[in-house]
């Protein structure tokens, strides 16, 4: 297949030509010895496996840690380009935090029609007792991942916006952290715009939200996380380490005069600022499944009377529901009042007759996601799929259509990695990271670029296969 | 802190400690099957002894063969204090509180595990086995020396102590308790040269044949080597040593939480039956029910830090 006619190279714009911003970038790697360049890819491995960056793998049995795999040549990113990035994910996230303060309280959108009832009342997604709770700030999504992806020079659609519990910006600061020790004078040729103070913005925005019940001189902070065999426990000891803040377990807890405290040395201390990551239905077995033991009973009711502040709140996961993808650019519109910056990606809701009917005739050239699905688990890619995977999705669309939607095979852009034979292009996408507190949203520049390291691959997970690359924006 | 993260502490430093007394042990073993000009293998039965993992040995070998042992001792998962299970799980306690420790502990623990996977992946040689043990022992100095020389005097430090000295004076008095017939002056082996290589076991294991040379000099002796493991509080593995040490760290958990804590006066009573005690007394008394007793009472003490700093709720 030949690659270069169908799919945007981010690095080269013909044969062996460097777009601007690679190009001081190219002009070193040329003058770098490839053995040399090669060996650095080992000592990249060596070195995230010996600080123990790994994941667990799930449904695989006796599964190791394992290792995302990290390409040496990084994915670099033009200031204009950025900036106009940036403009588009703020937009969209300052609409995504109205729209989910009026989804839990008038629902204006819906009264002026521009959202059906049914997709809200009828969604899993939608937490009803979360009606009329204002959290603290007036931050629904203190912490958001929105995935983008390009497909042309000045064309980038979102693909997601996550707004639960986003995860992989421990890769973006560590993948940055080995770029700077394996090649410190790229960095001195480049001015690549730092990411590294994400953990304190994070502390920053996250203490920002305190709630009212916080009195002292600075909000106690703690990670909530499931455990050490969760896939992502590295990144949540990560960042409670970074920040500062206690790692905790459900069983840490425990309420005490309505305030949610821990269980120290010293006795129970009570904690302001929670950063879960842990799910909406596992988070509370009083008030969501009474069999989780991966929540504290009754922190709902904390949260509700002002004691603690959840961080992302309960029923975020309304706005970035599958079902719901296919409105943003309504929802922008209606709570901003100007047009999307960046776009959405076109796409079928299976749940309507004449949708399913498209995306049942076309099914080989589309992609099928779950509208509750995530991490690339239970997704169909039509161009890719077997002639017997095509006919098993069609019967699960059939007996349940509402419970998918249809997108094209978007045509991801490449940026090459480093293989044996030299530089090849791989797909890749992009997850920037935001926070958002009261006074500000913050962006890192940079984020988490995911790239599908086998051959003509469009799949990026990194439990199907895929690896990263550091991200640099450039400061000019 | 967090209990759960003292609790975490505190066993990663006592499965760290295990793996190395696990390690001595071996060596001890081995180099005892090295020079012994007789037959038979009893000085690995004794050691299976000593390492208290006789009945799960047994389920699984009927014979005390050196190649066994060491397998069992050095490798076998199936051996919770085998060196491969002990740095196992306190590589994974120690991944359970990372946030508190410093980049550098934390990936000289990480480095450790990743060592010994690669180094025990297989049944060991007898060629390789002296450079395996040494890689246990640089692999430990380098966990020591970075909690050393990175972490901060603080609570969390303590509690990496106590997990150190509760494992070191349980290992001891075992070490003691096995061979205790050896230091009795029964005199029945006095001079033999069987009655050496006990004596060199016992003070090889605890990695103090020098340093007993050292004070002693020629003179070996039932009560020296006693004194020396149990009461000398020079010695950084004799028992006195390592109550006082643990005596030491709790009181700075006193100053620091501004409490005392009743696990304290037991470790106090603990201390007060080393000090100023004349190994003499300890053999009127019984040495076995001395080591005995010693043994119950660390464990009672370790269960008490446990409750008073809310290790597990």
């Amino acid at each position: 297949m030949d690659t270069q006619s169908k799919f945007f190279d981010e690095m080269f714009g013909g044969a062996d030509q460097p777009r601007s911003p690679y190009s001081r970038y190219f002009d070193w790697f040329e003058s770098e010895d490839p053995k040399e360049l090669r060996k650095k890819s080992l000592e990249a491995e060596a070195f995230f496996r010996r600080i123990g960056i790994t994941f667990n793998v799930y449904g695989q049995k006796g599964a190791d840690e394992r290792l995302i795999p990290f390409d040496i040549i990084p994915r670099i990113i033009s200031a204009r380009e950025w900036q106009r990035l940036e403009k588009g994910i703020e937009q969209r996230v300052r609409a995504i935090n109205a729209f989910l303060h009026d989804i839990y309280h008038r629902q204006e959108i819906v009264r002026a029609g521009r959202l059906p009832q049914e997709l809200i009342a009828r969604n899993a997604a939608f937490e009803p007792k979360m009606i009329g709770v204002n959290p603290p700030g007036g931050v629904y999504t203190h912490i958001v991942g929105t995935d983008l992806v390009r497909t042309g020079e000045n064309e980038f659609y979102v693909l997601e916006d996550n707004a639960r519990t986003p995860s992989g910006v421990s890769y973006m600061l560590e993948n940055r952290e080995t770029m700077l020790q394996m090649f410190p004078e790229l960095f001195t040729k480049l001015k690549v715009r730092p990411v590294s103070s994400y953990p304190q913005s994070l502390r920053r925005s996250l203490a920002d939200c305190a709630p009212p019940a916080f009195d002292g001189d600075k909000p106690v902070i703690a990670v909530l996380t499931p455990g050490i065999h969760n896939s992502a426990y590295f990144e949540h000891a990560f960042l409670a380490d970074q920040m500062g803040a206690e790692l905790v377990e459900a069983h840490d807890m425990r309420i005490i005069d309505g305030r949610v405290a821990m269980r120290t040395t010293r006795g129970f201390t009570p904690i302001d600022v929670i950063y879960r990551r842990v799910d909406d239905e596992y988070l509370d077995p009083l008030n969501f499944r009474p069999d989780s033991l991966l929540g504290v009973p009754g922190i709902l009711d904390v949260y509700k009377a002002g004691g603690i502040t959840i961080a992302n709140a309960p029923g975020t996961g309304i706005a970035d529901d599958k079902a719901l993808y296919s409105y943003m650019p309504d929802i922008i519109e209606f709570y901003t009042g100007e047009k999307a910056i960046l776009q959405n990606v076109p796409t079928w809701r299976c749940s309507e007759p004449d949708s399913l009917k498209y995306v049942l005739d076309n099914l080989a050239d589309l992609v099928v996601k779950e509208v509750h699905g995530s991490g690339g688990y239970g997704m169909l890619v039509g161009p890719a799929a077997s002639k017997r995977e095509l006919a098993r999705f069609e019967k699960k669309l059939r007996a349940r259509p509402g419970a998918y939607i249809a997108q094209p095979t978007l045509a991801l852009s490449t940026v090459p990695i480093m293989t044996k034979k030299g530089l090849a292009p791989r797909h890749v996408d992009l997850r920037p990271f935001v926070l958002v507190s009261p006074q500000q949203v913050r962006i890192t520049p940079g984020g988490l670029t995911r790239v599908a390291l086998k051959e003509g691959s469009l799949v990026v997970n990194s439990s199907q296969g895929g690896g990263t690359k550091d991200t640099w924006v450039l400061g000019d | 802190m967090l209990g759960k993260t003292a609790g975490g502490l505190f066993w990663m430093f006592r499965y760290l400690e295990r793996c190395e007394n696990t390690a001595r042990l071996i060596d001890a073993g081995w180099r005892i099957a090295l020079t012994r000009l007789g037959d038979g293998d009893n000085e690995w039965e004794s050691i299976i002894n000593t390492a208290g993992i006789r009945d799960l040995y047994e389920q699984k070998y009927d014979d005390f063969d050196g190649a066994h042992a060491i397998n069992f001792l050095l490798r076998d998962t199936d051996n919770p204090s085998s060196v491969l299970s002990s740095i196992g799980v306190a590589r994974s306690n120690a991944r359970l509180v990372r946030t508190a420790l410093s980049a550098e502990v934390w990936e000289a623990v990480n480095g450790y595990w990743m060592a010994m996977k690669a180094a025990l992946a297989r049944p060991v040689s007898d060629r390789n086995l002296p450079k395996v043990l040494q890689e246990i022992r640089n692999q430990t100095a380098v966990v020591r020396g970075t909690l050393a020389g990175t972490m901060l005097r603080n609570d969390i430090y303590n509690f990496c102590r106590l997990g150190t000295f509760v494992e070191r004076a349980d290992n001891t008095a075992r070490i003691l308790d096995v061979k205790y017939y050896v230091l009795l002056p029964s005199a029945s082996f006095v001079g033999s040269s069987m009655d050496n290589t006990q004596w060199e076991n016992i003070l090889r294991s605890v990695s103090a044949e020098r340093a007993f040379g050292w004070l002693h000099g020629g003179d070996i002796s039932a009560p020296a080597v006693a004194d020396f493991l149990i009461l000398d509080k020079r010695m950084p593995r004799s028992l006195a040593f390592c109550n006082e040490k643990i005596r030491g760290n709790l009181e700075h958990l006193q100053q620091d939480y501004g409490l005392r804590q009743p696990c304290q006066d037991f470790a106090d009573a603990i201390c007060a039956k080393y000090t100023g005690r004349h190994v003499d007394d300890v053999f009127e008394d019984g040495l076995h029910e001395f080591l005995e007793a010693s043994i119950r009472d660390n464990q009672m003490l370790a269960s008490h830090i446990e409750n008073d700093f809310r290790f597990n709720g």
